[in-house]
């Protein structure tokens, strides 16, 4: 099915209390808190594995005078140690996939400079500190701050190479001018870490067989199929070659999204001794060996009338990363789609440092972009001496402002009021006027909007003599709840009960399907399930001499009208098989597709320490058709929680002497923990998009995050009357406000 | 990690034994700051010497109406001891403030005092520190030193105690028990156990080669209000920027007849200040009292802000401590 036309009636619409949308616990749920959900380290598919442990440069520039590996090679149990002398030759980088050990230069710190594989885990780490290399250093390209002057605009992303970095449409420059209310500020937000539970993990096996060379890995991977043509490319090996098994995984966010280096050096190293090879990363290489986000530099303005309706809006963002590399953040393009206003520009402009590798962590660009943008709207809101809320109002668009087009649905200003109705937003006073005890007390809103992808996907499906439905496709679940709307769609769609159907995922042997990423997931992969539904419907219909527009499915069975049910099981022989398949079409051309909603939050600061603490937030979204209620409201919230972090603590400082990530571990790299986030809710406005998918779902995996920073940063704001500008707002930031404003009143 | 010899001696005194006669030996109780910094390299022993069996996990009262808490007392259960829940809540407050449920529970009292510093530079084997290899220089000087100190620092180094347990030992006048490799024991006040990092940073605390730990007594309780006073970057499992053990007794509001006050997040160890003490005493004023707490102190930057939010936490403080 290519999405081409709104799809119309579907058997979904049939059965509002069907089984898709119902807060089905998580399928694979007892496996995993059992531990029987194999992850890729733990896998045992693979027999009598070696073990690596990369050696990663400890300077940032410069290079590689000498490696020293004698003491390694003679320690206990090494088998293998390879470095840039004696690494298999490999192919061509591919998207963010690079070849490893590659000569003596070394352009950032935590670069593999070697690989040693041992008999045990603890030998393979214990020798790779043996490793001496030695540097002839050079001095590290900077901060981006430093480096503005030198940025230039990036080439499209190869992911979405229709979307420029740049966008302008009437005369920003003169309608600025002339806004009766101007907002011209800057904003700034850091490095982050993904952080996921999860390290990045593989073990690999070269395999040479009467075909040729191919290589198995088992390996955290969020999207296996893209995964398999970039890491081919660098093993010199085609695409089928490469098989890539990642049935669970720890968590993602973006970070594996692109095989990263352990999957190569381990096939590398496995091709060498004949003989599987498995690698983690330990949480100290998490922050350099794999990728990050980008810290940015951000301008907004914004010009308005006295009434607050938008004449000029302008978003700038400049971006790093790793030499050689071309990701950038696209923290603008959500400000392209969000608010009315007739003059309009957006620009991104990047630098490459001495950094490793930035690329995609959830809400990749609107994360940030809304950070910085759900700000400035505030402050225009209190230049404007008007509720936020109202502001948005007055500014929601009629249609998308840059593109021209109809959005298939936008319920933005319905998830404001509804948001701020239950939220309890009519409490909210003047800035500063709010105290609790030693508290400051102030709440914040912000809106949310992520675009809605639908990506190429398909599914197998395969209804046995035993009654049970089989899913399989290369889909991901990275602990989202993947396996659990696949077997609601298959179940609803079939009618069977979840226990009747069993989805298999996470191999590339399976047919192709779109991974997890950029929250088109549950979209594409379920869109995919859904066809091969229909099909095999249509197949069950024919065999049992149904007309398929009149055919129910229920209770495992399909009948028409008043004759008698026919079990599958008298249908379906050795087992019938349908395929499915689902590409994006005219649908996304002629309509904008974002997912909305509206955070809300309520935050304390001390008055005295300036110490930030959430007290509750509430979220209210739309994300067309829910698929489970409970998997869902927890993506929500997840999100939300992410954002809690971006605003109050998230932060890889750069040491720019070493060009480094200083706080390179989980004590000092704070993430929240459960006391941060006391009172986290979410909930949904009923939608159906018919143009996104035939599900009529939206992407609900990013969309959480989206703003939620913003509304905390907004109720420190509300809070204290102290601006920050430079996320996240932690404690020394908010004192220097309460010491220059107590100074004042001293005064 | 190194390969190493592990030792489990059945004494005490072989205990110290053991760690005087061998090279590069540790001891081992809870392990929660020892294997990390063994997995990164930065602690390095060739013998470990694990001390878990011997008996010094009781509390016990004293003939002074004070307490023996053993070596090995966990973080955990010292916090739940009913004695130090009545009398010595500050200590209780500062325990629970710390790390988290699991490592609580594993952590000891011994191997709380011997904790070492987070600066990041420490944990990073690349990077100069003369705490971790003597003359090779101080990377948080003129580095990112947010979480450093301001008090008491040298030209070698500006790491702090990251230990909110000897933040409340200290105010509570506590004095650490050893026992030496040929059996005789001393008792080092709180004061003197924690040293400044002058030029010698690699040398944290007074104990000898060998010397073990076998207790920690506190003197008979103090009257007045406990408090435990943690500023954080979040709500839970973070390291003090600053901290406030205090325990003040007062006679209403700006009134007070009895102080102690230490600080944690600011110096290579607890910081203690008689004169800050005296000062709130006499004259009522927190600033007054922190005017003397901050003598001498100096940001490196990042830093900077512990000073003004010590002045700030501390007039919190005492404003607590002095409610009617």
């Amino acid at each position: 099915m290519e999405m081409n036309q709104p799809i119309g009636r579907t058997p979904l619409d049939d059965r509002p209390d069907g089984l898709v949308g119902k807060p089905l616990d998580r399928v694979d749920g007892p496996l995993k808190v059992t531990g029987r959900a194999p992850y890729a380290y733990e896998t045992h598919a693979l027999a009598n594995p070696a073990y690596g442990m990369i050696v990663t440069a400890t300077v940032a520039a410069g290079t590689i005078t000498a490696i020293d590996s004698d003491a390694a090679r003679r320690a206990p149990g090494v088998i293998y140690v390879m470095t840039h002398e004696n690494v298999p030759a490999q192919g061509e980088k591919k998207e963010q996939v690079w070849p490893q050990l590659q000569g003596r230069e070394v352009t950032f710190y935590g670069q593999p400079v070697a690989f040693v594989v041992a008999e045990t885990f603890e030998q393979a780490r214990a020798a790779a500190m043996l490793v001496a290399v030695t540097y002839d250093k050079a001095k590290p390209r900077g901060l981006l701050r430093d480096r503005l002057a030198e940025a230039y605009e990036p080439k499209p992303m190869t992911t979405s190479p229709g979307v420029k970095p740049d966008s302008a449409l009437g005369d920003f420059d003169g309608a600025f001018a002339q806004a009766p209310v101007k907002i011209d500020v800057e904003y700034t937000t850091p490095t982050q870490i993904h952080a996921q539970m999860e390290p990045h993990a593989t073990i690999a096996s070269w395999e040479t067989g009467p075909d040729g060379d191919g290589v198995v890995l088992y390996s955290a991977n969020q999207m296996p199929n893209r995964g398999q043509p970039a890491i081919g490319s660098v093993l010199k090996l085609p695409p089928e070659r490469v098989r890539i098994v990642t049935p669970y995984i720890g968590g993602g966010f973006g970070s594996k999204l692109q095989a990263v280096p352990e999957a190569t050096l381990a096939a590398l190293a496995s091709k060498v001794i004949k003989r599987p090879v498995k690698v983690a990363l330990t949480r100290q290489q998490e922050f350099h060996v794999a990728t990050h986000r980008t810290d940015t530099i951000q301008r907004i303005r914004l010009g308005a009338d006295q009434d607050g309706r938008l004449s000029a809006i302008s978003h700038e963002s400049w971006s790093d990363t790793a030499m050689g590399d071309g990701f950038y953040e696209t923290s603008a393009n959500v400000t392209r789609s969000l608010y009315a206003a007739p003059n309009r520009v957006t620009k991104h402009r990047m630098v490459n440092l001495n950094l490793p590798i930035a690329s995609s962590m959830r809400a990749p660009g609107e994360a940030v972009g809304q950070l910085a943008f759900e700000c400035a709207m505030d402050e225009l809101a209190e230049r404007l001496n008007l509720d936020p809320i109202e502001l948005r109002i007055r500014n929601e668009p009629t249609e998308d402002p840059e593109k021209k087009i109809p959005y298939s649905t936008r319920r933005l200003v319905d998830c404001l009021k509804a948001g701020a109705e239950r939220f309890g937003w009519d409490k909210r006073a003047k800035p500063g006027a709010t105290r609790d005890g030693q508290w400051l007390v102030g709440l914040g809103v912000s809106a949310a909007a992520r675009q809605n992808p639908l990506k190429p996907s398909s599914a197998s499906v395969r209804l046995g003599p035993d009654g049970v439905l089989v899913v399989r496709m290369a889909m991901t679940d990275l602990g989202t709840g993947t396996y659990t709307i696949l077997t609601q769609i298959g179940g609803e769609m079939m009618g069977l009960p979840p226990e009747k159907v069993r989805v298999e995922l996470g191999d590339t042997n399976f047919p192709k399907a779109a991974g997890s990423g950029g929250s088109f997931g549950a979209a594409s992969a379920g869109s995919a399930l859904y066809v091969a539904c229909d099909n095999l419907r249509q197949a069950l219909a024919t065999k049992a001499g149904i007309n398929s527009d009149e055919a129910a499915f229920a209770d495992g069975a399909v009948k028409a009208g008043n004759r008698s049910a026919v079990p599958f099981t008298d249908l379906v022989g050795e087992g019938l098989e349908a395929k499915g398949e689902i590409k994006p079409g005219d649908m996304e051309k002629k309509y904008s597709q974002y997912s909305f909603g509206a955070h809300f939050a309520e935050v304390g600061v001390d008055m005295d320490t300036g110490e930030v603490r959430l007290r509750r937030m509430l979220g209210c979204f739309t994300g067309g058709r829910i698929l489970n209620a409970k998997t869902a409201r927890s993506q929500a919230i997840g999100g939300m929680i992410f954002g809690v972090g971006a605003a109050l603590m998230e932060d890889a400082v750069i040491d720019p002497r070493y060009s480094y990530f200083v706080n390179h571990d989980l004590a000092e790299y704070h993430v929240v923990a459960h006391a941060d986030v006391p009172d986290v809710d979410a909930f949904f406005l009923p939608e159906l998009d018919d143009k996104a998918n035939p599900l009529k779902s939206k992407g609900l995996g990013e969309l959480g995050i989206c703003g939620a920073g913003a509304a905390v940063a907004n109720a420190i704001y509300n809070a204290t009357g102290i601006r920050i500008r430079d996320y996240p707002m932690t404690l020394d930031k908010v004192l220097k406000g309460l010491e220059e404003r107590d100074l004042q009143r001293r005064t | 990690m190194k390969a190493f010899t592990y030792e489990r001696p059945a004494t005490v005194q072989e205990a110290a034994q053991l760690a005087a006669d061998r090279p590069d030996a540790r001891f081992i109780a809870g392990g929660t700051n020892l294997l990390d910094l063994m997995k990164l390299q930065i602690e390095t022993p060739a013998t470990l010497v694990d001390v878990n069996r011997l008996p010094l996990a009781k509390v016990e009262e004293t003939s002074e109406g004070g307490l023996r808490i053993g070596a090995l007392v966990r973080n955990a259960d010292l916090a739940a001891h009913p004695r130090v829940r009545k009398d010595y809540a500050v200590l209780s407050r500062a325990l629970l403030a710390g790390a988290s449920g699991q490592l609580r529970n594993k952590a000891t009292t011994a191997g709380n005092l011997l904790q070492r510093t987070r600066c990041y530079y420490f944990y990073d084997t690349a990077m100069p520190c003369n705490k971790r290899e003597p003359g090779s220089g101080c990377a948080a000087i003129g580095g990112f030193n947010r979480i450093m100190a301001v008090l008491g620092t040298s030209d070698q180094c500006i790491a702090t105690n990251p230990s909110d347990m000897n933040v409340a030992m200290r105010a509570l006048d506590a004095t650490v028990e050893t026992m030496a490799p040929d059996g005789t024991t001393r008792a080092i006040p709180m004061a003197d156990f924690h040293r400044l990092p002058g030029d010698t940073p690699q040398t944290e605390t007074d104990l000898r080669k060998g010397e073990i730990i076998t207790a920690v007594t506190l003197p008979k309780p103090v009257e007045g209000v406990h408090i435990y006073r943690k500023v954080r970057d979040r709500a839970s499992y973070a390291f003090a920027t600053i901290s406030i053990a205090a325990v003040i007794a007062a006679e209403g509001a700006g009134k007070v007849r009895a102080a102690r006050l230490a600080f944690g997040g600011l110096a290579h160890k607890p910081w203690r200040v008689a004169q800050a003490e005296e000062a709130l005493v006499r004259t009522g004023s927190a600033d007054t009292a922190a005017d003397a707490v901050l003598k001498g102190a100096r940001g490196y930057g990042a830093n900077d802000f512990k000073i003004p939010l010590t002045r700030r936490t501390l007039r919190a403080v005492v404003a607590q401590a002095t409610r009617t």
